[in-house]
């Protein structure tokens, strides 16, 4: 499941729907990320996330249909937040769901990782100096490139 | 064709979309960057690191030789930074 969206999230009750009303899960693996208040601009008086409307929705369908294609899985749930956010708010959550703790593990990996690579969505951050765009990092970029298939 | 500008592309071209019409030569996502650089000096600003400009028609990435057409939603965006 996909949503892109200004508000924050439960990430509880986001777990809790992955297992309920079934008995073949056997593990939840999660991933959430945050507005950190030390930047390499100096210290963060807060981030906005800008996205592409339409296509940021498509790219994240596409990167969860490729996590649902290469493990087994019993579900799935990417939410990214967009706006202005402060230090401490919750930015993303990745969470994948499978009968074995291994699947659910590597997807959720694969899922932030090809996420941050692939998905329009781009960090503005705000310091006492002012704004400042957060470049794309080739760490990142490597990241990304271990799930590429051979 | 409708072009869209994110984050600091939007900022240096100084709008995020505008309806253009290039000239008949202009057949693909190269021809297409070629001929913006050349509209005036914030276009010129805004495209001079080609590396930094990631190009999207109708919501797929797109390289250079990818044809574009009139009608066309074409994005110009940097790398992306979310997560």
């Amino acid at each position: 499941m996909i949503r892109v969206q200004a508000e924050d999230f439960d990430v509880g009750a986001e777990l809790a729907r992955l297992t309920t009303g079934r008995t073949d899960v056997g593990g939840v693996a999660s991933f959430v990320g945050v507005v950190r208040a030390s930047s390499a601009a100096g210290d963060l008086q807060a981030m906005t996330l800008e996205h592409y409307p339409g296509m940021t929705e498509k790219r994240l369908a596409e990167i969860e249909a490729e996590a649902l294609s290469r493990w087994s899985l019993t579900g799935s749930v990417i939410i990214h937040r967009y706006g202005r956010l402060l230090p401490g708010e919750r930015i993303v959550l990745v969470a994948t769901a499978s009968s074995h703790r291994q699947a659910a593990l590597e997807s959720c990996q694969f899922l932030i990782d090809w996420l941050k690579t692939r998905a329009p969505f781009w960090k503005l951050e705000e310091t006492a100096a002012g704004g400042q765009w957060v470049e794309a990092r080739e760490s990142d970029d490597h990241a990304a490139e271990r799930w590429r298939k051979p | 064709m409708k072009l869209l500008y994110f984050a600091w592309l939007r900022g240096k071209i100084g709008k995020s979309s505008e309806e253009l019409t290039p000239p008949a030569f202009v057949r693909n996502v190269g021809d297409l960057l070629d001929w913006l650089e050349a509209q005036g000096p914030a276009y010129k600003a805004a495209l001079a690191d080609r590396r930094a400009v990631k190009v999207a028609v109708n919501q797929d990435y797109a390289a250079p030789d990818h044809p574009v057409k009139p009608g066309d939603e074409i994005a110009l965006f940097p790398p992306v930074t979310g997560g």
